[in-house]
This record gives structure tokens, sequence and C-alpha cells, in this order.
């Protein structure tokens, strides 16, 4: 029934990041309207999990949850978020900013709007070094150079003296990928890393962030709308619809044999260049709106499978194949892919 | 960076030129200035002579070439009212206005900026609501109300500071200041108040609007991400980036109260340039009211270049001249 195994009583060799029946709410005037419903997922050292689902599906919420950053009036409203075996989203406001940049990293989507553009890029990398490891300003710039290094920066001690807005695009998230590891996390969150850049870049990027994730068995849990991105980069990969996980699994598993009719909706509008199409694919419909979720499963209105048991009740993460999937018709599902 | 800066300057030059024939423009259309300068007495023969003295029988041009040229040298004629150099009239008004301006301009961003910080970092606080509804009293009082209430209080009732003038002065060469003296000190309390007031609670209110703006960007949410601590994230990353319309808006400020500060003068009789503009409308003193114009122009531009150059020296994104930003390396 669940999607992540037990954690394990040892730190070192379970997962990094660990949330279980995870519940966010927006308390407003008009009551609290729930955003993430029970989501349970791990990374493991090393591992980059892709979140994917649609605008409001509650993707970026979960990552910004991980952070401890909900905007107001966000909160936990439920579940647990253990990294490495240690419980996280109970501390205390000054616990949680000893461990963002120690412990968790994050990098934003827009490298143009991340960085202060009025201070170097050397300031912010420096202040930030410093502000996790007991360096001398020297020595905290020696590393600055080094990190730049790491993520492909050329002339690094030319460009820590420079600003952000000397730098492309590309070369900015590059910087913002540097200041997220510069206090050497255990678990990045990258939350759109690639969407405000232009392809090409975006290539560099995700292989970036695949080489760091292995050269330093960094948990990477990557949020993204883009289809194409998760398959070129993570290793599993979770779908999101209206604040639940419907199926999780293997990344190549979930490409080729999707289960839940959703995954198989996002993973048909992708274009394809082998085949050609008059028109793209499209799920009918849209997301249900936060205080007008249906019952039972929520993609019911908008499945051409539904029957009456999906009305009423809500499918829990079952096992299928290598992965798992939240819908009552997995088996008619694979029937109708077959047919 | 050098190019920018002869521009700027440049700009300057060609505004005040302009500004220097508005003036000059006064002369020609407010009345006969030697109907105005001689009596009804006189013969054909004293006006000629006066014309001519003037400089009124060349063409329009040379005069204001002329004016110009005088008015480089500080040479703005004599005052129709009282016979005495315009300039030195200025020159003995000019400290006290300026000293009350920058006195009170200092107390609004000391005491301004850490009040609006505190209000946007901690909206609920029940100190930072206190210090939001008094600040829009502080807006919307005009400034004579408060200095009235204030000489109430602390010079009738408690005797404790002077009601009017500056106290004792000192003379530096042509300028005088009153804040070596004791006297000095305690006279300039009440005015730089009550000018302070609405400026405190004007920087306090942007300072706020543009924090909160600040602090929901991109870039903060990035800093507070990568776990710096708050005092970092407040004043090195969001106040800087909150500074430029405050230094535009303490620049217009300084311009404006030095020229219009009259009513403060006018409550408690401070012998700055007010009373002087005052004084030279009701008695149609051209000389006067153009050098005032003439002085009041410079100011203003004045503040304004210094304002283009302290947003170059704190928005790097600016001193790339000519290119509209996106520019990758220099």
């Amino acid at each position: 029934m669940r999607a992540a195994p037990l954690p394990n009583d040892r730190p070192d060799t379970g997962p990094v990041l660990d949330i279980r029946d995870l519940v966010v709410e927006f308390p407003t005037r008009r009551g609290v309207l729930t955003a993430i419903r029970g989501v349970s997922v791990t990374v493991e050292r090393g591992e980059i999990l892709g979140i994917v689902g649609e605008s409001g599906a509650g993707k970026s919420l979960t990552g910004a949850a991980v952070i401890g950053l909900l905007e107001p009036p966000g909160r936990i409203a439920g579940g647990e978020i253990r990294i490495r075996g240690r419980r996280i989203d109970n501390l205390p406001k000054r616990d949680m900013m000893a461990l963002r940049g120690s412990t968790i990293g994050a990098i934003f989507q827009d490298p143009l709007t991340s960085l202060n553009p009025l201070l170097t890029v050397g300031d912010q990398l420096i202040e930030t070094i410093r502000c996790h490891l007991p360096l001398s300003r020297a020595e905290a710039a020696m590393r600055a150079i080094d990190l730049l290094n790491e993520v492909g920066i050329p002339s690094a001690e030319l460009r820590l003296q420079q600003y952000p807005h000397q730098f492309s695009g590309g070369m900015r998230q590059r910087v913002v990928i540097a200041l997220a590891l510069a206090g050497e996390p255990d678990l990045v969150v990258a939350d759109e890393p690639t969407t405000a850049l232009d392809v090409s870049i975006q290539a560099q990027i995700t292989a970036l962030l695949k080489r760091i994730c292995r050269d330093r068995g960094t948990a990477v849990m990557l949020v993204t709308h883009d289809m194409g991105v998760i398959a070129e980069t993570a290793d599993r990969v979770a779908v999101m619809y209206a604040g639940r996980i419907v199926e999780i699994g293997p990344v190549d598993d979930i490409i080729r044999r999707p289960q839940h009719p959703y995954t198989r909706g996002l993973i048909g509008s992708i274009p394809s260049l082998v085949t050609s199409h008059e028109r793209l694919v499209q799920i009918d419909g849209a997301m249900p709106r936060l205080n007008s979720m249906p019952a039972g499963c929520a993609f019911h209105p908008r499945c051409v499978l539904a029957d009456t048991r999906c009305r009423s009740t809500l499918p829990p993460l079952l096992t299928n194949g290598s992965g798992l999937a939240a819908c009552w018709n997995l088996a008619a599902g694979n029937a109708v892919e077959a047919a | 960076m050098l190019a920018i800066i002869v521009k700027r300057i440049g700009n300057a030059a060609l505004v005040m030129l302009v500004v220097a024939f508005i003036a000059f423009m006064i002369f020609q259309f407010l009345g006969d200035p030697v109907q105005l300068m001689l009596n009804s007495q006189a013969t054909q023969g004293d006006r000629d002579a006066l014309r001519i003295r003037l400089g009124l029988d060349q063409p329009v041009i040379m005069q204001f070439f002329t004016f110009v040229v005088r008015a480089l040298h500080g040479d703005f004629g004599v005052s129709f009212r009282n016979q005495r150099e315009v300039m030195s009239l200025i020159a003995e008004r000019f400290p006290a206005t300026f000293e009350l301006v920058m006195v009170s301009t200092v107390l609004a961003l000391l005491i301004g900026i850490p009040l609006g910080v505190f209000a946007a970092i901690n909206p609920k606080n029940l100190a930072a609501r206190m210090a939001r509804m008094v600040s829009m009293i502080g807006i919307s009082v005009p400034a004579f109300v408060i200095g009235i209430v204030l000489i109430l209080i602390f010079s009738v009732q408690l005797g404790w500071l002077p009601a009017f003038g500056r106290g004792e002065v000192v003379q530096f060469g042509t300028w005088s200041t009153g804040l070596l003296t004791p006297s000095g000190r305690l006279a300039l309390i009440m005015p730089s108040i009550s000018l302070a007031l609405f400026q405190i609670s004007f920087v306090m209110r942007l300072v706020t609007a543009e924090m909160l703006e600040v602090l929901r960007t991109d870039y903060i949410k990035f800093a507070r991400a990568r776990g710096l601590p708050d005092r970092s994230v407040h004043f090195r990353h969001a106040l800087k980036n909150c500074m430029m319309p405050v230094v535009t808006m303490t620049g217009m400020m300084i311009g404006d109260l030095i020229a219009f500060a009259l009513v403060t003068e006018t409550v408690f009789q401070w012998p700055g340039m007010g009373l002087l503009f005052v004084q030279a409308v009701m008695f149609i003193d051209i000389p006067v009211m153009a050098a005032y114009l003439m002085i009041v122009s410079v100011i203003f531009i004045t503040l304004n270049t210094i304002v283009d150059f302290v947003y170059l020296a704190v928005d790097p994104r600016l001193r790339q001249a000519g290119s509209g930003g996106g520019g990758h390396v220099r």
C-alpha cells in the first residue's frame, strides 16, 4: 500500500530523504484547502527522483515542504519528513535554518532571478560557504573557485569578481547549482531547474546534475513538468496528480509501460519524432480545483476508463510490475494499451 | 564609466542653461525695470542713461549672454527692495535653511529606514503596526501644525526649548552654523523634528513597501534556501535592493525642503531662504526671484546628479554604459 519502503534503522544505509503520508494545507477564510493529500516517497543516496505532474499537482509544494520554505499560510498538517533518519518537519525555525544549505540544498526555476543582482557571484558564494563551514574568507574564496570549476564555469577566479548580469542564463544556473552545493548537502531539491533555459542549455544542465549526483553521491529530488527532462535525468519517477502520487517506479518502465491512465496521457502528449501526428494527444479537461475535489479517484472526471468504483472509492497505490500505481483499472488499462 | 559621468554632467549643464533662460525671461516680461527703478520725475535722459548702464540697449541675445556670464560669477544684480547684492542676501540665509534640512533628512533616514525594515519583516508585530499608524499621522498632519504643537508643549508649557530663532551661530567666512553652540543645537531641535516627521513617515512607508516587494523575490527565497541567517537576508540582500527608490526620494525631498521650507521657517522664525523668498514675491523683487529660481534649480540638478551617481555605485548593472542590459562579459 505504501510507495516507500520502511526506513532503515541505520541512517547511513537508509534513504537520504524519506517522506511519509505528507499532508500540506492552506487555511483560508473559506476553509482549509488541502494541496498535498498523503504523499510518500524516498530518495536514496546518489539517486535522482523525478517528480512530474501538471501545474497545481503539488510537486513544487512537496519540494518546498522538504526545504521548510512553504509560503505562509501553507503548513504541514500531517505525515513525516526524514533526512538520514532524522525527522525534520517539526523542527524549530532555527534548527531548520541550520539544515538548509548544509543538509538540503535547493535549486530554483529561474536562474535569472535566483541571484542577487547587487552582489558579485564571489560574494554570494563566499557568504554561503562561510555560513556552513568554519573557513576564513580566503579559504572560502578558494573553495568557491573549486565549486565554479566543478560546475563547469571557465576562468573561475575572474568570474568571482563579476555580477550575475555578466553571466548568460546557462552560466547563471551553473552558479545557482554551485551555490546549492556550497554547504555540501546530502539532498538537493531542484524545482524546475531547466524550465527557464533553452533546449541546448537544458541538456548541459541535466548532464551536470547527473554528474554531481554520481560524483558526490548527492540525492536529488527533481521537480519538473517536463517528461523529456525526467526521461534523460531521473532514475525513478513519481507522477503526481491533484496532491497525490498516482504512479511511481523506475523511469524506463514508466516511460515504456505507463500503468496509470494519467501517466499514459502525459506520455502520449509528448510529440514523437518518429511518428507524425496531425494533432498532439491531449488529456481533456483540467485538474480539479482544491476546493472541489471529486469523490473517489481525483482523475475520474477526465478518465476514459472511469467506472462506478472510481467515482466512489479512492484507489490505493498498488504494486504493478516494477512500480506502484493508484488505479482500479490497471488490468483493463493494460488491456486497452495492448489492443 | 567616465563616459557616463561626463554625459550626466553635460546634461546637468544643459538643463541649467534652460533654467537660466527662463529666469532671464522674468526680467523681460515682468515690466520695464527702468520704470520700476526710477521715480516719475526722471527725465528721458535719465531713462536712457540707466537703460545703457543696465545694458538694456543691447540685443536680447547679448543681454542673455551677459546674464549667464554674470550668473556664473555669482552676480545676480542688486535687490530692488533693499538695494543690496542679491548674492550676499542669499548667502546670508542659505546656511540656516541648509543646516535645518540636512539635520532633518539625516534624522529621517536614521529613523525611517530601520523602522521601515522592522515593519516589513514583522508585519504582525504590535509595535510595527503602531509605527505604521503613527506614520500615517506623520504624513497627513502638516508641518506647521506639528511645529505649533511642539512650541506649545516644549516652549510655552515646559520652557525647555527656544520657540524661535537660530540661537548663537558660529561664522566660518560666509557660512554660519548653529551646530557648534549649545543654544544653536537647542534651537535646531524643534524645527528639524517638525520638518523630519513627514520625512520619517515617508521613508518608513517607502522602505516597508519596497522591502515587502523584495522579500518576495526569488533571490531572497534562494538566499533563505541556502540557510543564510535572517540578519544577512534582510539587511545584506534585501535592504540593498530597496535603496534605489529611497535614494531617489531622498534627493527630491532635500531639494524640495531647501526650496520650500518656508512654512516651518515662518512658524519658528527661522532666518532661512524661505522668508527671503516670501518677501521677494510680495515686493516684486525680480533680481531676488530670478536668483532664487537659479539657485533652487542648481540645488535640484546637483542633487539629481548625485542621485544618478549613487545609482551607479549601488547597482552594477547600470555601470555598463550604453548596453541595455543582457551583456555578458565586459
